[in-house]
C-alpha cells in the first residue's frame, strides 16, 4: 500500500504464498503429502479440512516453524527454508492454541512482542495501550491472560499478531473453541485487517467459517489437496442448491413435507427449526427443470394447498454438502450413510454434539 | 453505557472497529532488535514470571538455608571438630553446590515453557535466535544472585568471616558466571527429553556425582588416588576452589582459569547443541 517500503507492495497479481509438493512426514505418517498452493495477495485464503488433515502441518511450515521434507513454499517470493528470516519478517502467526504468555498480563504480552519487534519502550508500552483499547480489552490490560476467557484470549492473539501490520497473517483455526458471539467477533476482525491490505491464510475446519471469510479455498484431506477454487466454483462443481422454507405453522409441516416431495421428486429435509423444511434441487435431481423453475413451483403448490409460508430462499449449497461430494465421507469420520433427511438430520445433531465436546475439551486443556 | 462497564469477563467490550482501523493503516516497521535488546527483553520476561509467581523462588531461597544448615551441624563436629569452624571451610563450597544444583530448574522450566503455543511465536519472529535462551539464562543468574546472598546472610549469622569483601563479590560473580555457562547443558536436557520427569532425573545423575564429588566438604587428600583423580579434576571442584580462594582474600590464578575455561567450553559445546534443537522443534 504504501511506497514508503520498497520491498513490501505487494499487487493484485502477486502471490502471498506459492507451494509445490510440499511434504512433511512424522514418522510412517504422511502429515502433508504433496500440498500445492497459490495464494493471492490482498485475499482472505481458506484451507478447509477436518481435524489431523495437515492444516496445522502446513501452516507451521509456512511460518518457518517446520522444516519442509520436500517440494518447494515461498512466502512473498522467500524461499521458507533458505530465507526463512526474511520471511518472518513479513508473516504472523496466530496458533490454534493462544500464541500469548499465560502468566504475563495482556500489557506485558503485547510489550512484550512489540519490544522484540523493534520498538523502543515507551513505543512499545503506547502501542500496546492503543491495540488493547481498539480490542475491547481495556479493562482486563492488568490481568493475567489466564484468567482471559476464551474470546478474550483469541482477540490479545490476534492483537500480538497486529503489532506491526503483517503482509501475511497465519490465523490456525481462529475461532475454535469459541462461542457463536465471540466468532463473530473474530470474524470481524479479521475482515478489518484484511481490509488494510494483510493477505490472510485461515484455516479452519468450520465450514461456515471459510464460507464467511475466504474468497478462495483449498478443501484438504489427509494431507492432499481435494479440491480448489472460489467459493462458487466450490458450490457449482456440486451442481445443487437448496430451497429452504419456513411456514408459520409447525403443525403443517408434514404437509407440507409430503406437498413438496409429490411436486419436486426429491427428499425433503427436516431442519431441527420445527417449522423449516429444506428441498434441494438443481441439475439432474427431477424432471428437467432449473432450481428457480422448481422453486417457483413448490411455492405454488404449497399456496394452492393452504400452507401459509413465511419465509423462503433459494440457496447454494452448503460447504458442508460440498465436503461430502468431495471427500464420499462427511467432514467429521462418522458412518457414512444414506443422504435421507432423518440421517442428515441425526448427522447434524452428532456433529453438534462433538463440536461441544471438542469445545469442552479445548476449553479443559487451557 | 453502564451495561458495558461490567466487570465480569463474559461481557466484553466491543472491538473498536475505528480505532483498529488506525492502528493498522500505519506499516512503519521499526528495525529488528539487536542480539543483546532481544536478550534483555527475554530477561525482563523471566523476571516477571518471578513476580507473578514469587513462590518459584522458594528453591533459592528455602533450599540453600536448608543446605548450609544441614550440612554444618551434621558434618561440623566429625570433621573441623565444631560446626563453627567447619563453616569457614563449607561455606563457600555449600554456595557453589547449592547454586548449581539450582541450574538444574532451567531445564525443568524450558521444558514445560516450550510446550506452550507462545514459543511458536517467538520462533516465528526475525529476532536473533538464542536471544530467547540467553534471556532464560540471564532471569536465572538473579536467581543464583539471590540464592548466594541468602546463603551468604545466614553463613555469617552461623560464625562464617569471610576475609575480604571484595572477595566475596568476586566469588559471587565467578559462581554466577559458571553457573550461567553450565546452565547450556540443562536447556539442552530441556529441548531434547520430552517430559518433565525425565529431565529431572538425568539432572540427579548428573548433579549428585558432580556435586559430591568435588572438594565440597572434605579436602581431596584423603581420597583414594582414582578419586583424587576424578575430584581434582572436577569443574565444580575448580569452581568451589575459586570461590572459597576469592573469599579468603587470595586469588586463585588458576582455579579462577580453569572454572572461566570450563564455562567457554559448556557454552561453546551447549549452545550449539540447544540452538540446534530449538530450531528443529
Amino acid at each position: 500500500m504504501s511506497s514508503k517500503q520498497p520491498h513490501r507492495s505487494p499487487g493484485p497479481g502477486d502471490l502471498a504464498i506459492e507451494t509445490t509438493g510440499l511434504v512433511k512426514t512424522f514418522g510412517e505418517n504422511r502429515a502433508v503429502d504433496g500440498v500445492d498452493l497459490a495464494v493471492p495477495a490482498g485475499t482472505v485464503y481458506g484451507v478447509l479440512g477436518p481435524n489431523g488433515a495437515g492444516k496445522t502441518t502446513t501452516v507451521k511450515m509456512l511460518a518457518t516453524l517446520l522444516r519442509p521434507d520436500g517440494g518447494e513454499a515461498h512466502v512473498f517470493g522467500h524461499d521458507v527454508v533458505r530465507e526463512a528470516d526474511a520471511v518472518r519478517g513479513r508473516v504472523s502467526l496466530t496458533g490454534q492454541y493462544a500464541s500469548v504468555d499465560e502468566d504475563l498480563t495482556g500489557t506485558e504480552n503485547l510489550v512484550l512482542l512489540a519490544r522484540l519487534t523493534g520498538h523502543g519502550k515507551k513505543a512499545a508500552y503506547a502501542r500496546a495501550e492503543q491495540l488493547l483499547d481498539a480490542f475491547g480489552l481495556g479493562d482486563a490490560a492488568s490481568r493475567q491472560v489466564k484468567n482471559y476467557s476464551g474470546g478474550m484470549r483469541r482477540r490479545i492473539d490476534i492483537a500480538a499478531s497486529i503489532l506491526n501490520t503483517p503482509d501475511l497473517l497465519f490465523l490456525d483455526e481462529p475461532t475454535t473453541g469459541l462461542d457463536p458471539r465471540s466468532r463473530n467477533q473474530v470474524w470481524d476482525i479479521v475482515r478489518a485487517v484484511v481490509g488494510h491490505g494483510t493477505t490472510v491464510l485461515l484455516t479452519t475446519q468450520y465450514l461456515d467459517e471459510a464460507d464467511q471469510l475466504a474468497s478462495r479455498i483449498a478443501v484438504i484431506d489427509k494431507g492432499k489437496v481435494i479440491a480448489e477454487g472460489t467459493k462458487g466454483e466450490l458450490k457449482a462443481s456440486v451442481g445443487a442448491g437448496s430451497v429452504h422454507v419456513r411456514l408459520r405453522h409447525a403443525e403443517q409441516r408434514a404437509q407440507a413435507q409430503e406437498v413438496l416431495r409429490l411436486a419436486l421428486d426429491v427428499p425433503i429435509q427436516l431442519e431441527p427449526d420445527p417449522v423449516a423444511l429444506t428441498a434441494r434441487v438443481g441439475e439432474g435431481s427431477s424432471n428437467g427443470r432449473g432450481a428457480a423453475e422448481q422453486a417457483s413451483l413448490a411455492l405454488a403448490e404449497l399456496a394452492r394447498t393452504g400452507i401459509t409460508v413465511d419465509n423462503f430462499s433459494l440457496g447454494q449449497p452448503s460447504l458442508d454438502e460440498v465436503f461430502l461430494a468431495l471427500t464420499g465421507h462427511p467432514s467429521e469420520p462418522q458412518d457414512p450413510g444414506p443422504q435421507t433427511g432423518q440421517d442428515r438430520q441425526d448427522r447434524q445433531d452428532r456433529q453438534d454434539r462433538q463440536d461441544r465436546q471438542d469445545r469442552q475439551e479445548a476449553e479443559a486443556t487451557r | 453505557m453502564s451495561t458495558a462497564t461490567t466487570t465480569e469477563a463474559q461481557d466484553l467490550a466491543p472491538v473498536r472497529t475505528e480505532s483498529l482501523a488506525e492502528l493498522l493503516i500505519s506499516k512503519e516497521r521499526p528495525p529488528r532488535p539487536s542480539a543483546l535488546s532481544a536478550s534483555l527483553t527475554f530477561g525482563w520476561r523471566a523476571m516477571l514470571k518471578i513476580k507473578h509467581v514469587p513462590e518459584q523462588l522458594f528453591d533459592v531461597t528455602a533450599f540453600p538455608i536448608m543446605m548450609v544448615l544441614m550440612y554444618t551441624y551434621l558434618f561440623g563436629g566429625a570433621l573441623a571438630g565444631s560446626p563453627r569452624e567447619y563453616i569457614q571451610y563449607l561455606l563457600p563450597g555449600i554456595l557453589v553446590m547449592s547454586v548449581v544444583m539450582i541450574t538444574m530448574y532451567t531445564g525443568v522450566s524450558v521444558n514445560t515453557d516450550i510446550e506452550k503455543g507462545v514459543f511458536d511465536r517467538f520462533r516465528s519472529l526475525p529476532i536473533w535466535r538464542p536471544s530467547t535462551m540467553v534471556g532464560y539464562l540471564l532471569g536465572d543468574a538473579l536467581r543464583y544472585a539471590l540464592a548466594s546472598a541468602v546463603m551468604l546472610t545466614v553463613g555469617v549469622i552461623l560464625g562464617f568471616r569471610p576475609d575480604s569483601a571484595l572477595g566475596v563479590l568476586g566469588g559471587v560473580l565467578l559462581l554466577i558466571v559458571f553457573s550461567f555457562a553450565f546452565s547450556w547443558i540443562w536447556t539442552m536436557f530441556g529441548l531434547l527429553l520430552r517430559t518433565e520427569k525425565s529431565v529431572m532425573g538425568v539432572s540427579m545423575m548428573v548433579m549428585f556425582p558432580l556435586t559430591f564429588l568435588s572438594d565440597i566438604f572434605v579436602k581431596p587428600e584423603t581420597m583414594p588416588g582414582w578419586l583424587q583423580a576424578f575430584v581434582n579434576n572436577n569443574p565444580v571442584t575448580h569452581v568451589a576452589s575459586g570461590v572459597r580462594g576469592l573469599m579468603e582474600g587470595e586469588w586463585p590464578a588458576a582455579d579462577i582459569a580453569w572454572s572461566l575455561g570450563w564455562a567457554g567450553l559448556f557454552v561453546a559445546v551447549f549452545g550449539p547443541i540447544t540452538m540446534r534443537l530449538y530450531s528443529r522443534k
